[in-house]
């Protein structure tokens, strides 16, 4: 078990920030962490790296408890804050340098280590540059470094990847993911994407509790029963939507069919199943059968967006 | 603790002070204002003395201290870089010592180049070297009362002014104590008379090094610093 988080709670004053969360982290394992804007993540991420206090329950990173053994934490730790401050006076050898030194890497090691990053992190044109004269991609990119520079065991990443273009972005997302293999990495974000693309498992979190907790395959599983399937036809102009409609929902476990777009007998429908049966054989038959030009027919899965919006809406509510 | 930490730390803030123009413009202004005192007094008076140097400097720290440190750690808190500090396995008290030995340094190299005021008087008269040692002595270690009086301001607040102004209120009122002793009662005056700076710093620069001039200097610099880190842990517990 690489991080145990047990019971943890956080308030501001009488605000409620975190609200007794409990969830393991695994090594190898690349958590994302989505949420809401204030649902508490920053504030989960800050505790893990001994910035702030929990105001109740435990957090354990490789075994030592972040508060009791704090300093032994903070060396396991790489972490990149959500605003990435960084030293604007400093160039970016000299912040890295200085990084490895206040992380206790050994002195030998150093110019390695920041040899390594550089390399890693695409930052070899930049590296006597002053942080101050950077873009914001750069700068994510010193802060990422920064955050990797003494071989962390965990890394916690609070929006490693905003700021960045495209294919930035992809490259970023390269480098968390070969990461993850030897590493515990927990990131968050409000890309959804991104979360599909690199993380393993991920933790929903709305007002300060877990609404969600598992890979991305069993929460679409797990919060949508049936399936989706788009289905556009061309028909001849007297048949109208309800008595297509009324034939569509003659084959058996469909829930809902509505139409999504009608131009020149040209009509599209979204057909909802109430449990996973693939209906989309029964479609064609029919299509067949009435004479219906089928021109397009696919199963649409849930989105994250779909389930983040389901999850942090309905406890709203 | 750990030196290599402090070391760390200190080497980082002195080179931002030399990085940045705040060294320079420290240095200059000081050397500009003490020397106009300095060349005036020394052939008006025609004595071959350094007691310019011994007494404007504290009235010129008052302004210098809180300036030189004002930014060590507000800025710190304002940029959002005391996270990246505060998640390293360093402890605040090293954070602290690293970036007031820093500003002690800058004050070391203001006050370095006035050592041609001692050689130029000098060659022209006698001087008594004892007293000009224990000048400087005294003027380390009222700087380095001003300076950590001057961090604990720093460390209340993310704003530069406020720690500025808050620095200075302090560091004037110390100075000031023994100047309104004759309005009250003796047995106030004498312990206002400890407390203030001046007292002991007359002391060393006439020489004379007493132990209790020492301890005074030590505590004061001791519980400042104390206060510092304890203004920084508080946020992370808040």
């Amino acid at each position: 078990m690489s991080i145990l988080v047990n019971k943890l709670s956080k308030f501001y004053g009488k605000a409620k920030a975190v609200d007794n969360i409990s969830f393991e982290v695994h090594s190898g394992e690349i958590l994302g962490f989505l949420g809401p804007n204030g649902a508490g993540k920053t504030t989960t991420m800050r505790i893990i790296t001994c910035y702030l206090s929990p105001s109740g329950g435990s957090i354990q990173v490789e075994g030592h408890d972040v508060h009791s053994d704090s300093l032994a934490v903070r060396k396991l730790v790489g972490y990149l804050p959500e605003q990435n401050p960084l030293y604007h006076d400093m160039n970016v050898l000299e912040y890295l340098e200085y990084t490895a030194q206040l992380q206790g890497v050994p002195k030998p090691l150093i110019p390695r280590r920041m040899r390594e990053m550089v390399d890693a992190c695409g930052l070899s044109e930049m590296k006597h540059k002053d942080i101050g004269h950077l873009s914001k991609g750069y700068r994510q990119r010193v802060g990422l470094a920064a955050a990797m520079i003494h071989d962390p065991k965990v890394l916690i990443l609070d929006e490693p990847t905003s700021g960045l273009d495209p294919n930035q972005i992809v490259e970023i997302r390269g480098l968390i993911q070969a990461l993850g293999k030897q590493k515990t990495v927990i990131l968050s974000t409000h890309i959804l994407p991104e979360v599909q693309a690199t993380c393993n498992r991920v933790i929903i979190i709305n007002r300060g509790k877990i609404v969600a907790d598992g890979p991305i395959e069993d929460l679409q599983r797990s919060l949508h029963g049936g399936e989706k399937v788009i289905l556009e036809v061309e028909v001849p102009a007297d048949q109208s939507f309800d008595l297509i409609s009324v034939q569509v929902k003659n084959i058996p476990s469909i829930e809902t069919v509505s139409l999504i777009d009608e131009r020149n007998g040209i009509k599209k429908f979204s057909i909802e199943t109430a449990d996973a049966t693939d209906i989309r054989k029964d479609l064609f038959q029919l299509c067949i059968q009435k004479g219906w030009d089928l021109l397009e027919l696919h199963r649409v899965q849930t989105s994250l967006e779909d389930i983040f919006r389901q999850l942090t809406t309905d406890s709203v509510k | 603790m750990k030196f290599t930490n402090i070391k760390y730390i200190f080497l980082k803030e002195l080179r931002s002070f030399f990085n940045s123009p705040i060294a320079y413009i420290v240095i200059v202004v000081y050397l500009i204002i003490l020397g106009w005192f300095f060349v005036s007094n020394l052939f008006i008076n025609n004595i071959s003395t350094l007691r310019t140097v011994f007494e404007m400097t504290p009235f010129l720290l008052l302004f210098f201290a809180p300036a030189m440190t004002m930014r060590l750690i507000s800025e710190e808190k304002k940029a959002g870089t005391l996270e990246l500090l505060f998640t390293k396995p360093i402890k605040e008290y090293e954070i602290v010592m690293g970036k007031f030995l820093a500003a002690w340094a800058l004050y070391f190299f203001t006050l370095l180049p006035t050592l041609c005021y001692y050689i130029t008087v000098t060659t022209l008269g006698t001087l008594d070297t004892g007293a000009v040692i224990g000048g400087y002595l005294g003027l380390l270690a009222v700087g380095a009362v001003f300076l950590s009086i001057s961090i604990f301001g720093s460390a209340l607040t993310e704003n530069q002014v406020i720690a500025f102004i808050v620095s200075l209120f302090i560091v004037f009122a110390l100075f000031m104590l023994d100047k309104v002793l004759f309005y009250l009662p003796t047995f106030l005056g004498m312990i206002l008379e400890y407390i203030s700076i001046d007292y002991h710093f007359s002391n060393i620069a006439r020489g004379v090094i007493d132990t209790r001039d020492v301890i005074y200097y030590l505590s004061m610099i001791g519980f400042s610093l104390f206060m510092a880190t304890n203004a920084l842990q508080k946020r992370r517990w808040a």
